[in-house]
């Protein structure tokens, strides 16, 4: 059977549900679980057509780049970051999907750490510049 | 595997001539297995009578405590085992970041509020923050995840060698931030994996719906969410539990009734008395 994902990452997506800001959830295994109908307009997806996506295969749907528009490698971006080194990140960022045009936004992703210690994802806030 | 109800009651113990028949006596149901393994699930008030059934050739008994609110840990202090030299009590609870999980149930079992400290018990007393895992206890499989309730809250799920599930839900509210409930799979509702396909499912069936909508957040379900959840987790068999202090024998029998004549479960609803047991064979 399915495993139930952890109770916070179940309300923060029913937070995500309810509000404007593009978000999107990651688990601890670095798989996108679900991003919001704003967020749609960031990864030129419907959430309802892909389901989850894994860490593989979001890092060759979406280019990320800093200030100049210089790719940022993998392990450097806000959600390794933020899942690997378990601290929040705050930063600007330009973003691409294939045949798109580039997105500058800002972001906070936030690793979501349980009561008992433990990782149990990663939450990506945005706003539009 | 056997279990009974010794306090089927929510938030405070309501002792009275208007809830003799559903019970007054908070959180607290023992399940006993074929092997004389007993896993006692809250320490509500009616752990006390429950105390007094243990044989006094049993050796260990574990404890498994959903959250620390009042009307789950108030009869621990009259659990009769802690005072026996010759046994083992392992107490399970949830973890938390703030303090360990002695020193919170030390905030109760402590002067002023108990007369006996945790640390003058004279049982063999382990503790165990649980997680979102599995554990062996006895004859049983006891699985454990968070679910949606105020504070540091799990549910459990106990399975048996023969396959035969209970869920215990005490205290849950899964439709809490949900546009309409149910709306997603088992995997996005609070509690669904611990429930799926079980036997037994003990339920919070604190509210009516209206009762609900005032107190929404507060951690407990309504009649109504609660058997949408039991279809949800295609349970066999519901038993509503953690009864609204303000809701007298009259109040559950209509409340009851008219929620599952509107509903039309596909499975077995028995709303839960003390004193009420249930064979799983």
């Amino acid at each position: 059977m399915a495993a139930t994902k952890p109770i916070q990452l179940i309300l923060a997506r029913q937070l995500a549900s309810c509000v404007a800001a593009p978000i999107l959830l990651m688990d601890a295994d670095g798989t996108l679980v679900f991003f919001n109908e704003p967020a749609e307009a960031i990864l030129n997806q419907r959430f309802d057509e892909t389901g989850e996506i894994t860490g593989d295969e979001l890092i060759k749907l979406i280019e990320v780049a800093d200030e100049d528009r210089k790719l940022i490698p993998p392990e450097k971006r806000p959600t390794r970051v933020a899942r690997v080194e378990r601290r929040p990140v705050s930063r600007t960022v330009w973003t691409r999907t294939p045949n798109h045009e580039w997105k500058h936004l800002q972001v906070s992703t936030v690793p979501l750490v349980g009561e008992s210690g433990s990782l149990l994802g990663v939450m990506h806030i945005f706003w539009e510049i | 595997m056997e279990m009974t109800l010794w306090g089927t009651r929510g938030s405070l113990a309501t002792p009275g001539p208007d809830t003799a028949r559903y019970g007054g006596n908070t959180s607290c149901v023992s399940v006993r297995g074929r092997e004389g393994t007993i896993v006692v699930l809250d320490a509500g008030t009616g752990i006390r009578r429950m105390a007094a059934t243990i044989p006094a050739s049993l050796r260990r008994v574990d404890v498994l405590l959903t959250h620390l609110h009042m009307d789950h840990i108030q009869g621990l202090g009259f659990f009769a085992p802690l005072y026996r030299p010759d046994c083992e009590v392992h107490i399970w609870g949830p973890a938390s970041t703030q303090a360990s999980l002695q020193a919170r149930l030390m905030r109760y079992l402590s002067p002023p509020l108990f007369p006996v400290g945790l640390r003058e018990l004279p049982c063999d007393l382990h503790l165990h923050e649980v997680d979102d895992a599995e554990v062996g206890i006895g004859e049983f499989r006891v699985a454990s995840a968070h679910v949606c309730h105020p504070g540091p809250t799990v549910g459990y799920r106990i399975s048996d060698a023969l396959g035969r599930v209970v869920t215990y839900l005490p205290d849950h509210e899964p439709a809490l931030g949900a546009l309409t409930f149910p709306s997603l799979p088992r995997a996005w509702t609070s509690g669904g994996t611990l429930a799926e396909a079980a036997d037994l499912l003990i339920h919070d069936s604190q509210y009516t719906v209206h009762e609900y909508s005032g107190h929404v957040g507060w951690g407990h379900s309504s009649l109504r969410h609660m058997l949408d959840f039991g279809s949800l987790v295609e349970t066999k068999h519901l038993v509503p539990f953690h009864h609204d202090p303000g809701h007298s024998d009259l109040d559950l029998d209509r409340l009851m009734t008219e929620a599952i004549d509107d509903f039309q479960p596909a499975y077995r609803v028995t709303p839960g008395r003390e004193g009420m047991s249930f064979d799983l064979r």
